[in-house]
């Protein structure tokens, strides 16, 4: 523990629901953002109704609300670029990939060559991922 | 004068749609708003609720609600019909009363 200010841990940040019906979509965006500042290893789930929040398109003049969908594409400059979607929940709901924001980074360790975010996943594949985390925080 | 009926939550997180559509008399309506907007895409787990309530119900949705959440209208059940909010109090003001199912 004593040099925990230089440790780097793994923090999974889990999308649960969708936007604008609650806050919680935009409050995890916000506290991802913030969290950003503190250098840790990121990675952000999208699961269940959290997929609709990556859907692009979303257009929000007529209900009088703050279209927040364009800052997930600043994840990228932030050093979040390890963004997974669980593929049951895409199926569920009609949705593929390329319903999705195109969200980019670019790889300081490959010439800084543009590459997506977004990685599909099972839910196999993510049970994993869960397990490898130090501290999930749920939205 | 039927009732009109408001879901206002994903089918996917919540039973309301599932419940409403189960309790909702032939000849009401029901209006998606919010989240509930999602009950009225085809082609999903749950597109058969709203699909399997045709000729018995007639089925609304608000479109800023749609707009907002990036659903095109091309990726509706068929019969359902779009509303702005001036169709949303045409609604309310045809119905006997309204119910909302939270």
């Amino acid at each position: 523990m004593s040099d925990e200010g230089g440790t780097i841990k793994k923090f999974m940040y889990v999308n649960r629901k969708a936007p604008y019906g609650t806050i919680y979509a935009l409050e995890s965006l916000e506290v991802v953002l913030i969290g950003a500042a503190f250098d840790q290893d990121v990675s952000l789930a999208f699961v269940d109704d959290g997929v609709y929040q990556l859907v692009k398109g979303q257009n929000t003049k007529g209900v009088g609300m703050k279209n927040f969908s364009p800052t997930y594409n600043a994840l990228g400059d932030y050093d979040v670029n390890k963004i997974y979607v669980e593929k049951e929940s895409l199926d569920a709901r009609g949705l593929t990939v390329d319903d999705l924001l195109p969200l980019k980074y670019e790889d300081e360790d490959d010439d800084w060559a543009e590459k997506d975010s977004i990685c599909v996943i099972s839910s196999a594949e993510l049970a994993k991922l869960f397990d490898q985390q130090d501290v999930v925080f749920s939205f | 004068m039927a009732l009109l009926h408001t879901v206002n939550k994903s089918p996917f997180e919540k039973n309301a749609l599932e419940s409403c559509i189960r309790l909702a008399l032939k000849g009401s309506s029901i209006l998606l708003m919010e989240d509930g907007v999602y009950g009225a895409v085809k082609g999903t787990a749950k597109s058969s609720l709203v699909a399997g309530a045709k000729g018995k119900i007639a089925v609304y949705v608000l479109g800023p609600d749609l707009d907002a959440r990036g659903v095109s209208k091309d990726k509706l059940i068929d019969g359902v019909k779009v509303v702005d909010y001036g169709g949303f109090v045409d609604l309310v003001a045809q119905h006997s009363a309204t119910q909302a199912w939270l």
